[in-house]
């Protein structure tokens, strides 16, 4: 489903990206985790390509998009959801009309339609009442949640979540994690998501790859984590700050 | 050694060589001699005007490709135009009425108040309209069009609409680059007119000049030519200030301080440039 080989990304001196492979199984949960300026959001806006690497391939649905141009990129957006940080909401558009903008993008439908499709993704992130709001009355959890709705109304064979749980209280975290657990469950799209909340992470994925120097440093399934015995995922884990992962 | 004094004692073959030397060290010379701070303003400015003319080209090139964003396009003719006449009818007006003014006192030591008319007209339509309206533009449109990019930029959505697979150069830039080109020659219109109307008042109410001698000069010296002029003033002016206002906002970077940095720069820039053209076009259609 996504398969990067050796991908290289630099910016002035610093290399960010040092030669990256891996495969993601397709209707996994996949997390790549790393303290933070380790290159996960590199990383993601790589496969989302919203960049291009300096050297490598990235396989998206088996096609290089690498190589693409900004046309055919766009096709193959068209069966990707992304749900941004913040959420990315357009300010200036409701609740409703965020949720709409995709589907009125890509799709020839009737407004009747449409709506059906955000009353069907609002009702399940749980904010079908407040579909008439403005971004800017929401509260940040909520926003990740219409921007998951979002991210889903194309029904994409993939979603991309960069940090979906960054500056949320436990209980907010909680929620979304039980949104990603739940609309997985649901459709069994291919997730991907960039992270460094540790107990979610164990909680949701199948599978964790540890960005470190550059590198894939550490990947393996949740259970491994836990009965690793290698030094960086395991001061990750524990968050300590003795260890091989130096913070300057 | 001077160059002669050189070429007599080692010969016209070894000074070509020397001359060469000499030549290259002064261009080491003179490059060492300039600042860093005016090379890395050179780099600056090579670089800002490249992202404009790269951006110019892209709206082009989008601007004639499907989907055509009516929608947005009509958004921005009423930010930008319908919810600046206001604006431009006051400016317009108070701009009409204090030219009278300066005019008559000038036409008067002549006793040439005839003339104050058609030299407002004049004025007005070739010069005042086009550049006040499009400072005004500027300071409401441009500056809030800078702001609003940069946010967008700075909060994802911009990566939002590229990851749904919506080109944000036509969803964006384009309609807002076409709307604002379209609509600063009718603001400079409403400006004109709103300012010979204030001029009118003044002129007759004020100052005691003759409404019809004040009409008849707009009548006899203001020709189509001149409002042309104006018009084609106005839609540079349009271009300009719009694309200046997406570049800066569209390509922002520094978060909040950024986004100030690139709002002020947007309004320094396009009012300078509001104003340079404006010296050059009138040389040219002089």
């Amino acid at each position: 489903m996504i398969v990067l080989e050796d991908v290289h990304k630099t910016y002035g001196r610093q290399k960010v990206l040092d030669g990256i492979s891996f495969r993601i199984r397709e209707g996994s949960v996949t997390t790549v985790i790393g303290t933070s300026g380790s290159g996960k959001s590199v990383l993601l806006r790589q496969m989302i390509g919203l960049e291009k690497p300096d050297s490598g391939t990235i396989l998206i649905k088996g096609e290089n998009i690498v190589n693409l141009s900004s046309r055919e990129l766009n096709r193959i957006r068209r069966h990707i959801g992304v749900l941004f940080q913040e959420g990315a909401l357009f300010d200036s558009l409701t609740v409703k009309e965020n949720v709409a903008f995709p589907v009125r993008e890509h799709l020839k439908l009737t407004e009747k339609q449409v709506q059906e499709i955000v009353d069907v993704r609002l009702t399940q992130v749980g904010l079908r009442e407040h579909q008439d709001k403005l971004p800017a009355e929401l509260s940040g959890g909520m926003r990740k949640r219409v921007g998951l709705a979002r991210a889903l109304a194309l029904d994409p064979a993939i979603v991309f979540f960069d940090e979906p749980t960054t500056g949320l209280d436990p209980i907010t975290r909680d929620v979304i994690y039980r949104l990603i657990e739940k609309t997985h469950a649901e459709d069994s799209r291919t997730y991907v998501l960039v992270s460094h909340d540790v107990g979610g992470v164990l909680r949701i994925s199948d599978e964790v790859m540890m960005l470190r120097d550059g590198k894939i440093g550490w990947s393996g399934t949740p259970d491994e984590i836990r009965s690793t015995s290698d030094e960086a995922v395991r001061q990750f884990f524990t968050g300590s700050v003795n260890g091989p992962i130096r913070i300057e | 050694m001077s160059e002669r004094a050189f070429a007599t004692v080692y010969g016209p073959a070894c000074m070509y060589g020397s001359l060469s030397r000499i030549g290259l060290l002064n261009v080491l010379r003179f490059l060492g001699s300039i600042p860093l701070g005016t090379v890395e303003a050179l780099r600056f400015f090579v670089e800002e005007v490249g992202r404009m003319i790269v951006l110019l080209g892209l709206s082009a090139v989008w601007l004639l490709r499907p989907p055509f964003r009516g929608r947005e396009f009509v958004r921005q003719l009423d930010f930008a135009g319908a919810q600046s006449v206001l604006l431009i009818v006051l400016t317009g007006t108070f701009t009409g009425m204090v030219f009278t003014l300066q005019t008559y006192n000038g036409m008067h030591r002549y006793g040439a108040e005839a003339m104050v008319g058609a030299t407002v007209a004049l004025g007005l339509t070739r010069e005042l309209g086009p550049v006040l309206s499009a400072l005004m533009v500027v300071a409401r449109v441009g500056s809030a069009m800078t702001a609003e990019l940069g946010t967008m930029r700075n909060t994802q959505q911009i990566d939002a609409l590229t990851s749904m697979a919506v080109e944000p150069v036509q969803y964006l830039v384009v309609p807002r680059i076409f709307a604002v080109t379209l609509v600063l020659p009718l603001l400079a219109l409403i400006f004109s007119f709103t300012g010979m109307v204030g001029a009118y008042f003044i002129a007759s109410g004020w100052l005691g000049i003759d409404p019809a001698s004040f009409m008849s000069g707009i009548r006899n010296y203001l020709g189509p030519e001149d409002i042309t002029h104006g018009m084609i003033k106005a839609v540079v002016f349009g271009l300009m200030v719009s694309l200046v206002a997406c570049a800066k906002g569209y390509y922002v970077t520094g978060g909040a301080r950024g986004i100030g940095v690139a709002t002020t720069r947007s309004v320094v820039l396009s009012s300078v440039l509001v104003l340079v053209s404006d010296y050059v076009m009138t040389s040219l259609m002089f």
